[in-house]
């Protein structure tokens, strides 16, 4: 349970010390593929069913299956007081560890459209929208512009609650929102690796930037936002 | 006879005055146009030859300071020394046509447009390379220049019918720092496995040693001080039409069925040339 905080809520330094604990723990904690809300072409035409399998089913499920090798072996390296090794270990967990929670956000972050996908926000979220970036237009320049301006691999997962306050920004690989900030709540995530779009859009980033916003579940996003901000 | 169209060319590319007569065996050629049996010396090599990699280009820019920059590429899409069906079935034509047709020609005209009135325009690539990876702290033009770089010396380390093991001299220093040649295979594949999110795995070759590197997005061992030598692209648009999310897949076709071993000897034998030059 240590370890399924550490993984979605904590930050990566909060991961040093809840290490310690788990010293003599048998047995840790290990991760499975959530399933999607919705078919795999039901975002269709937005983002194809294709990709949304290959996705799902291929990468997604190989950063659990990393993420789990990898605190099976931080496991062993803590129980054997094997610093170095767990030190070693960080990157894979941060790689795996994050492409699992990023993930996980984002599948929530979609909807189909009957399902509510593509409406804009109403509620507090939508005002807050208003008010920082003058509409929900503005909002989705900006972070299109941004995530299209994303070199390699990346997130960029706007919309952040840090101090009652909106943020749009962008993260390399798999980083999680939180090694941008630990106050930062992930609200709306965007993947941007090519593995999101290539199939449907190839080189063409910014169409699929474009398209994307079709299908956003903002309900989600409102929901995680009220409860944030109470 | 000279062949004029190549010199044109390479005097856009060179800020030295090219003066060579093109007449050595363009060896890509034999692969490329096999029919027009082009093998000897001093033969007049058609148009279409201005596409292909001309020899005597490498080795007029290897007698040049910077050995590493045997691939030029001064602001200019230059084609693969094949056709873009050439390397089928073991890389799509389909690729090929996104990869270089769009992916390297974009870096290509994005970096035109970034350079264009600063004190960057007009400099060799390698210069605005070295200046924008600016230690680390990377400057915005970095992107767009190590990337047209890094892509035209990827197509150039790839040729039909390629793969396997080297041999000579080449096949001796890999067991010589690898201990043996399936060694180095597995080191290699390592790296271009294990490179989290987009970047490339070398081949490289400092203090005269072979290594194996890997580096993020679009950082070569230019900037890290050493000769490239060979490369793979591990960017997910390098493979994800032909193998989608399978990259070790695509890693092994590439080193069974597409390195140039050529390549990777004559850009050995630059470096060399250049270290002990400088040394």
């Amino acid at each position: 349970m240590a370890i399924r905080c550490v993984a979605s809520r904590k930050t990566l330094a909060g991961l040093k010390e809840t290490s310690s604990r788990l010293l003599g723990f048998r047995g840790i904690q290990t991760f499975t593929l959530p399933d999607l809300p919705y078919d795999y072409g039901a975002l269709e035409p937005a983002i194809s069913g294709e990709i949304m399998q290959i996705h799902h089913q291929k990468h997604h499920q190989t950063y659990v299956t990393n993420y789990n090798n990898a605190l099976e072996q931080l496991d062993q390296a803590v129980n054997k007081g094997d610093a170095s090794a767990v030190v070693k270990l960080q990157s894979a967990i941060k790689f795996n560890g994050g492409g699992h929670v990023n993930h996980s956000i984002f599948w929530k972050n979609l909807a189909p459209v009957k399902e509510g996908g593509g409406e804009p926000p109403k509620g507090s979220l939508g005002s807050a929208i208003d008010t920082h970036f003058g509409s929900l237009e503005g909002l989705v320049k900006k972070m299109s512009a941004e995530g299209a301006a994303v070199q390699g691999s990346g997130w960029w997962l706007g919309l952040d609650k840090e101090l009652k306050k909106l943020v749009v920004d962008t993260t390399a690989n798999q980083d999680p929102l939180v090694t941008k900030g630990g106050s930062l709540v992930p609200l709306v995530g965007i993947d941007v690796w090519e593995h999101a779009y290539y199939l449907q859009y190839k080189n063409v980033r910014p169409e699929y930037l474009k398209n994307v916003w079709k299908v956003i579940n903002w309900k989600y996003a409102s929901e995680i936002y009220e409860k944030e901000c109470n | 006879m000279y062949c004029k169209k190549i010199m044109i060319v390479q005097m856009i590319r060179r800020t030295a005055t090219c003066t060579a007569t093109c007449t050595a065996t363009c060896t890509t050629q034999l692969n490329y146009q096999k029919s027009k049996a082009i093998k000897t010396h001093n033969t007049q090599i058609p148009l279409a030859c201005a596409l292909l990699t001309c020899p005597l280009k490498l080795e007029l820019q290897s007698r040049s300071m910077a050995a590493s920059t045997a691939v030029t590429a001064n602001y200019v899409l230059k084609p693969p020394p094949y056709a873009l069906d050439a390397l089928e079935p073991h890389m799509s034509k389909q690729t090929l046509e996104f990869h270089w047709g769009k992916h390297h020609r974009a870096y290509v005209e994005n970096l035109k447009k970034q350079v264009l009135e600063t004190e960057l325009e007009g400099k060799p690539l390698d210069h605005i390379i070295h200046k924008t990876y600016n230690n680390g702290d990377l400057l915005p033009a970095f992107n767009n220049a190590a990337q047209a770089w890094n892509h035209e010396f990827f197509w150039e380390s790839m040729k039909p019918g390629g793969g396997g093991k080297p041999s000579g001299e080449l096949l001796a220093l890999l067991e010589r720092d690898f201990t043996s040649y399936e060694k180095f295979y597995e080191e290699f594949n390592a790296a271009a496995a294990t490179q989290f999110g987009a970047g490339w795995a070398w081949l490289a070759y400092a203090n005269d040693k072979l290594k194996v590197v890997k580096t993020p997005n679009a950082v070569n061992p230019l900037v890290l001080g050493s000769f490239p030598l060979l490369t793979i692209d591990v960017w997910e648009h390098a493979y994800y039409l032909d193998f989608q999310n399978r990259r070790p897949d695509y890693i092994k076709t590439f080193m069974n069925n597409l390195v140039s071993w050529e390549a990777v000897s004559a850009r050995l034998e630059a470096a060399k040339a250049a270290s002990s030059s400088s040394a």
